[in-house]
């Protein structure tokens, strides 16, 4: 992704911001420009529930090239607790323990280097809830 | 919804899909080879100057081979400039997509004969560089970028699969071992050997004995790709090209005593990302184009008697046996099990072998499945053929299911 493209992403991927219409209500993630159940385009930001369950979830071993180094590591659908559902890595738990239906929370984190003159991407990554 | 003139398949050819054997040829070469096979294969009469256009399915020469504008390409190649050549891009359905253009194009009345193909050379990268340029086929900043792979968003397709309708490995295994064995019955297949056979072979040369294909399959001679996807569940990189020639129905008779018509077509799209679905343990497209393509051709799932399915991994070839309606949902793993989808089966599921076996050549996939349909309904489909068949149908999808697309040919 290219430097500006990412700054422009950046309070989005930072603070888990999506849209919400405001003619149908409808909440999409991630944000969109048209309202793809009503077609407006009344869409204005939403800032979405840190907290979720697992839907379904793998292991990856062969990763892309940029997260070579990671591997293996977890990822998963989470289905917030607003009834949206996202895609992202899960960490800070061993795959044996990793369950669907398992409570877990957003976090920031690294998400991947982009060569020696790249710049780090960071980004939210889930872990499990401690309760 | 209904073609406004009738189209018919003459001929078809294709390449034996492979990793190594296309290793010293480009794109070029591999297609002109499926090509003249399908040239060769028209029953009487037919010449290169009959075709008036072609339709080119390909994914990505760009970055496996830094060849883009493709049809034009192969339009040169083949000798038949000034025709005009369109490429269509839809990731691993790209030809699937081009059979329905060229249909449509005859369909339309701007021409009577198309030729439809699909190529891709992927050898020439290496598994990393390939499985990239795959990845490109999903959404890059929201699924790539979270570290997703495509065996891993079908992975959590498996797991949402097991978790909602209670399906298991073991499932996905059946599927495995059932194309493996219908890979060895297909001269054309990248893979022609049976699990068991596999299980022998490796098993020798390690000092290793395994009592049958599920020991095998369950040993780490079989990897983890992403929980629960074994290396025996994911489709293989191979080479390869395929190619049909579609006609006016009327003019279809000139060339052939037996053409097969296109009964139905159908297509869909859906959300690029996952996460955006309602169901993770279907696909939203596989419903609605089969509803398209079945009521198109005036048939039910019941009247189908053989299919060519998606199946670039297996737990995708039990969604597709559900979506498609064959059986009720959450009940394509057990249908699996029980070998109803064999090829000596009440209802053959991918006798060619499928992806799994016969390989995956990402653009030519599509127009493979069309030249099965041929085959089979002609009866020429050789050791894998399913007797008696009358209405067959195929089934092509992009990536994990933003596309869609299929067909129901007939006699
Ligand atoms: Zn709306």
């Amino acid at each position: 992704m290219s430097v500006p493209r990412y700054w422009r992403e950046e309070k989005y991927r930072y603070r888990l911001i999506g849209s919400r219409c405001s003619k149908c209500g409808e909440i999409f993630f991630p944000r969109r420009l048209v309202c793809s159940k009503c077609r407006s385009r009344q869409l204005r930001d939403y800032k979405l529930s840190e907290k979720g369950r697992i839907v379904s979830w793998t292991i990856i071993r062969n990763p892309p090239k940029e997260y070579e180094k990671y591997a293996p590591y977890a990822v998963g659908l989470i289905e917030l607790d607003d009834g949206l559902k996202i895609i992202s890595q899960l960490v800070d738990l061993e795959p044996e323990e990793i369950k669907t239906g398992m409570r877990v929370e957003a976090t920031f984190r690294k998400i991947r280097e982009e060569g020696s003159s790249g710049i780090i991407e960071y980004g939210y990554k889930f872990r499990p809830v401690i309760e | 919804m209904n073609l406004s003139r009738d189209v018919a398949l003459i001929g078809a050819g294709m390449t034996r899909f492979h990793n190594k054997i296309h290793a010293d040829k480009t794109s070029r070469e591999i297609f002109l080879e499926a090509t003249l096979e399908a040239i060769n294969s028209v029953d009487k009469n037919f010449e290169f100057k009959d075709i008036e256009a072609l339709f080119l399915g390909t994914f990505s020469g760009d970055s496996f081979e830094n060849q883009a504008h493709m049809a034009a390409l192969m339009a040169d190649w083949l000798g038949i400039n000034p025709k005009p050549a369109i490429r269509i891009e839809d990731a691993c359905a790209s030809s699937g997509v081009a059979i329905s253009m060229g249909a449509m194009a005859i369909a339309s009345g701007l021409y009577d004969i198309v030729m439809v193909g699909g190529v891709e050379k992927m050898t020439s990268l290496d598994t990393n560089k390939v499985t990239d340029t795959l990845a490109m086929a999903a959404d890059n900043l929201f699924e790539v970028s979270a570290g997703f792979t495509f065996p891993g968003l079908y992975a959590s397709i498996a797991t949402a699969h097991f978790a909602k309708h209670g399906s298991r490995w073991d499932q996905l295994a059946a599927v495995s071992i059932k194309n493996h064995y219908n890979g060895s019955l297909n001269p054309k297949a990248h893979f022609q050997t049976s699990v068991l056979d596999v299980a022998k072979k490796m098993g020798e040369s390690r000092g290793l004995t395994f009592k049958d294909e599920m020991e095998f399959l369950r040993s780490p001679l079989n990897p983890v790709v992403a929980y629960p996807l074994r290396l025996f569940d994911c489709c293989p990189i191979s080479d390869g090209a395929a190619v049909v020639i579609l006609a006016e129905a009327k003019k279809a008779k000139r060339f052939t005593d037996t053409p097969i018509f296109l009964k139905g077509l159908g297509q869909a799209s859906d959300t690029m990302c996952l996460s955006n679905r309602e169901d993770l343990t279907s696909l939203k497209g596989t419903k609605i184009a089969a509803q398209q393509a079945y009521k198109m051709a005036g048939v039910k799932p019941k009247d189908i008697d053989l299919a060519v399915v998606h199946d670039c991994f297996t737990i995708a070839e039990i969604l597709a046996t559900e979506d498609l309606g064959f059986f009720p949902k959450g009940e394509g793993g057990v249908a699996a099990e029980e070998g109803r989808t064999a090829i000596n089966g009440d209802k053959p599921v991918n006798p060619d072998g499928g992806l799994k076996a016969k390989g995956h050549p990402v653009g030519a996939t599509g127009a493979a499945m069309a030249y099965e349909m041929f085959k089979q309904l002609r009866g020429e489909a050789g050791k894998h053929q399913i007797a008696d068949a009358e209405i067959g149908l195929s089934h092509n999808v992009g990536a994990s299911g933003a596309t869609v697309t299929v067909q129901i040919y007939g006699k």
